[in-house]
């Protein structure tokens, strides 16, 4: 029992630490699914429009591939929710995740916890207190989800099988989050890892949902996400599905505990090994050194652009096998046939890849703020090196790696959806505009960042909070009702919509130059200010 | 003698702090100067202004000869800096950083780089978030010391240290002096002040309260006085200079300032002298002095 010894504690330090965080990310999370079904609820008081946009949602492969199947074309809950439940559950295992993540490793790299072990504190502490903060924040989500649901007018059996749905998936997440704590050595490293587990388990719920002749429908089964869609709130509420995610994360503690019995605190699974005694020749610039900084995490978005953009590019030519009953063959036609709705997917599919490349992006300009916050951007101030010369090797990192990323993501869909298609020659070069044209939208949100840290470097994490209100009104702009102006304010909804749509150069220009002036004022405002 | 920095009146002030008020220093061309004060005097501000890291509120500064504000980067090229906290990058090992500081610097002696790494006994091949304190600093100070420059700016470059590498340190910073480079040192340890700066500048809230040359210095001290006369003592009491007098018959305690040493035993020996111990005065009762909170209540004396 020794090895827990300060667990409450630490429990207690833990939510002290993130009093405001975690009440927030309720805050959010309820808010999101209560609004999203009250909305529906008004919008769909005739069941024929219910029906009818559950078909036509069932019938887009890019809803389908991006949301899920909706189970029963009648059901109100469903139909309101449906946006929300493999997406909201994967927000809810981020969080979940990350506060894991960042109760064990981040603290355990600070030295904090080197601090606390030389007092009383069992070696599983650490991660029994992240664990149960963790689980205890997800569980909260999900209860007042529910209760707000029901409070909302739907079903109340449906509204505790969706919200337990989302605290399963948490609780999973919460353990993917504590084996990569103790398999890596940063809190960087863990983050990175858990954000491939959760894109991979996102991408295997879509390789199932998209399955159009149910061939490979079972590949959901493998993803943490598939299995929170398939508890089917409001369509069967298949409540024992609920035990699969639980299983597994009594596997993944039991996983992480033996790894923690196996290493020293500080330390990751993988030992450091000693590097090179001399700097290469090329490491002699600000530039070479941001490289070197962001190279493995551009490499790791890398090859999942590549992927992603390859997978985009066969589901689409699948297209016409979603298209079975009479009435939706109708609607393919009126909705341009099956080029015209391959290209609305594939435009749809590529706007994601624009949201998600934009993360790159921000993730790679916040670095400018952790590297002056850690001290480390001093020293090299205090060399040669003038200020905009040491801001300007992470903007061009951050702008330029968004460039090859979404271009990647483009050439991968080109060549699958060009290969199966048998168009090769068109249709390559048709995606890499369709991706370059997300660009100037990219570099807007990137250029936030930067002009944030330039004026007000204290709220330069205030770029994710401009990156998720973009998304969600994006996501909800129009259920909601939003008056235009504030619909505009999003930078993504000015990309002209490629392939297929209409492309119109004046929206481009103009967040290109909204992106070089922000990125301007950015260098200028840091030139000015104090260090540190 | 020209003068490598020169600070007058500088003010700094974070939101309702004032951490420089009125800050004056001179660092001669060639000295190793000390730089003491109690935690958060306003050293590392002092040092960041110098390095236009901050920009001053108020008042003039000069860096070999430049404004550090504007012409940070040309004159970055000629000295080398030491933070307090030294943080490296968890993915780069020693000998990288070391290199890649030196480059950015303009240059490093191949030489003493490895001749500095022997000395100071450092893996270059560890990566950065492996390294202890003290050999965070170690790297810090390698890359510094390898660099071919006018002025070395080290804040604290000791904490953390082992007496062994203290040592080290002290030589290599008398190498650095027979080499004619100037030398800020900031720092906390007197003995390592006494044995290595030229001249000191003690800093209280935000301003210089002494400065001078270590024997200037020793002026402001005060000897300690045991003495057993032949007959009563005289006159001591009425002696400028004199403090904590206890005389019980013939014996006289008490503590002199160094500068009132003469006059005092003149008193004395009119007396008759028959026994006297001296202590000799320590840096350190000056420093403690001024490290005390309540020494507004004593008399300050400045020497400039
Ligand atoms: N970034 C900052 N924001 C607000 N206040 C600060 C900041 N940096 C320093 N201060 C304050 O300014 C004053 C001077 O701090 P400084 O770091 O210069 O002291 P110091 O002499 O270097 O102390 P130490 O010996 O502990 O290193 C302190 O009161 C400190 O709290
Ligand atoms: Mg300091």
């Amino acid at each position: 029992m020794n090895d827990f010894v300060g667990t409450g504690t630490l429990v207690r330090l833990a939510l002290r630490r993130d009093r405001v965080l975690i009440p927030i990310w309720i805050v959010v999370f309820v808010i999101s699914a209560a609004g999203s079904a009250k909305a529906s609820i008004d919008l769909y008081s005739d069941k024929a429009a219910l029906v009818e946009a559950a078909r036509t949602s069932n019938a887009s492969p890019a809803l389908v591939s991006l949301y899920g199947r909706i189970f029963d074309e009648s059901s109100l809950g469903e139909v309101s929710l449906f946006k929300l439940t493999a997406f909201g559950a994967l927000l809810v295992g981020l969080l979940a995740a990350m506060l894991v993540v960042r109760h064990t490793r981040s603290e355990e790299e600070s030295g904090r916890l080197e601090l606390l072990s030389a007092g009383v504190l069992g070696r599983y502490a650490a991660l029994t207190a992240a664990l149960i903060v963790s689980a205890s924040t997800v569980i909260v989500i999900g209860l007042v989800t529910a209760l707000s649901l029901v409070g909302s007018g739907l079903d109340t059996k449906g509204s505790f099988a969706f919200g337990l749905m989302w605290a399963a998936t948490g609780l999973a997440f919460a353990g993917v989050g504590a084996v990569t704590a103790q398999v890596t050595e940063s809190a960087r490293a863990a983050n990175g890892l858990t954000a491939i587990v959760l894109g991979v388990a996102y991408v295997l719920r879509a390789i199932g949902d998209s399955s159009s002749d149910g061939s490979t429908q079972w590949v959901s089964w493998l993803s943490p996400i598939g299995w929170g869609q398939q508890v089917r709130p409001y369509a069967g509420d298949r409540f024992v599905v609920l035990l699969v995610p639980l299983v597994f994360l009594a596997v993944l503690i039991a996983a992480a505990t033996a790894l923690i019995r196996r290493r020293d605190l500080g330390a990751g699974l993988v030992r450091p090994r000693p590097g090179p005694p001399r700097a290469a020749k090329s490491l002699r610039s600000p530039l070479a050194l941001a490289w070197r900084l962001h190279r493995g995490s551009f490499i790791a978005w890398g090859f999942a652009f590549l992927l992603l953009g390859l997978l985009v590019g066969n589901i689409a030519s699948n297209v016409d096998g979603f298209v079975t009953s009479d009435s939706a063959k109708e609607m393919v036609q009126k909705l341009g046939g099956v080029e015209g709705i391959t290209d609305a997917f594939l435009a749809t599919e590529m706007g994601v890849m624009g949201l998600l490349a934009s993360a790159f992006g921000i993730q790679a300009a916040l670095r400018l703020r952790s590297e002056e916050s850690a001290l480390r951007a001093e020293p090299l101030l205090a060399t040669g090196v003038t200020r905009s010369r040491w801001l300007a090797s992470h903007v061009l990192i951050a702008l330029l790696g968004t460039g090859a990323l979404i271009l990647v993501a483009g050439l991968g869909s080109g060549i699958s959806s060009g290969a199966s298609l048998g168009n090769m020659g068109r249709q390559v070069p048709r995606m890499l505009a369709a991706s370059a044209v997300q660009l100037p939208a990219i570099w807007l949100v990137t250029a936030l960042v930067v002009v944030l840290f330039g004026f007000a470097p204290r709220l330069v994490t205030g770029g994710w909070v401009l990156y998720g209100v973009f998304l969600l009104i994006g996501q909800f702009g129009e259920i909601f009702n939003l008056p235009q102006w504030m619909i505009n304010l999003s930078p993504y909804g000015h990309t002209p919509r490629l392939p297929g749509g209409d492309f119109s150069v004046t929206p481009v220009i103009w967040l290109t130059a909204i992106a070089a002036a922000l990125t301007l004022a950015g260098f200028a405002t840091f030139r000015r200010r104090d260090i540190g | 003698m020209t003068s490598a920095i020169v600070v007058s009146g500088l003010h700094k002030s974070y939101g309702s702090t004032h951490a420089l008020d009125g800050l004056d220093l001179e660092v001669a061309t060639g000295e190793v100067h000390g730089f003491l004060g109690p935690n958060g005097a306003g050293k590392s501000t002092a040092i960041r202004v110098l390095l236009g890291l901050l920009r001053g509120d108020a008042g003039e500064v000069s860096l070999l000869g430049g404004d550090p504000w504007h012409d940070a980067a040309k004159l970055h090229r000629r000295l080398a800096y030491v933070p307090g906290d030294v943080n490296l990058w968890p993915n780069l090992t020693g000998g990288e950083v070391i290199d890649l500081l030196g480059r950015l610097r303009g240059g490093l002696d191949e030489k003493r780089r490895d001749d500095l790494l022997r000395r100071f006994d450092l893996d270059p091949t560890k990566k950065g978030r492996t390294y202890s304190k003290g050999n965070r600093q170690k790297v810090a100070l390698v890359a510094a010391l390898a660099s071919d420059v006018e002025l070395l700016i080290l804040d604290e470059p000791t904490s953390g240290l082992d007496p062994l590498m203290e040592e080290v340190f002290r030589q290599c910073i008398e190498d650095e002096s027979q080499r004619d480079r100037t030398v800020l040192l900031s720092s906390h340890i007197l003995s390592e002040v006494e044995a290595l700066c030229d001249r000191v500048s003690i800093i209280r809230r935000g301003k210089v309260v002494e400065t001078g040359t270590l024997s200037e210095l020793r002026h402001l001290t005060r000897t300690s006085i045991h003495a057993e006369l032949a007959g009563a003592p005289n006159g001591i009491a009425q002696l400028p200079g004199v403090h904590d007098l206890d005389v019980e018959g013939n014996r006289v305690r008490c503590e002199v300032d160094t500068a009132q040493l003469d006059a005092v035993m003149r008193q004395l020996s009119a007396s008759g002298i028959k026994s006297l111990v001296a202590q000799p005065p320590t840096l350190e009762e000056l420093f403690l002095r001024h490290y005390e909170d309540d020494v507004a209540a004593e008399p300050e004396v400045a020497v400039r």
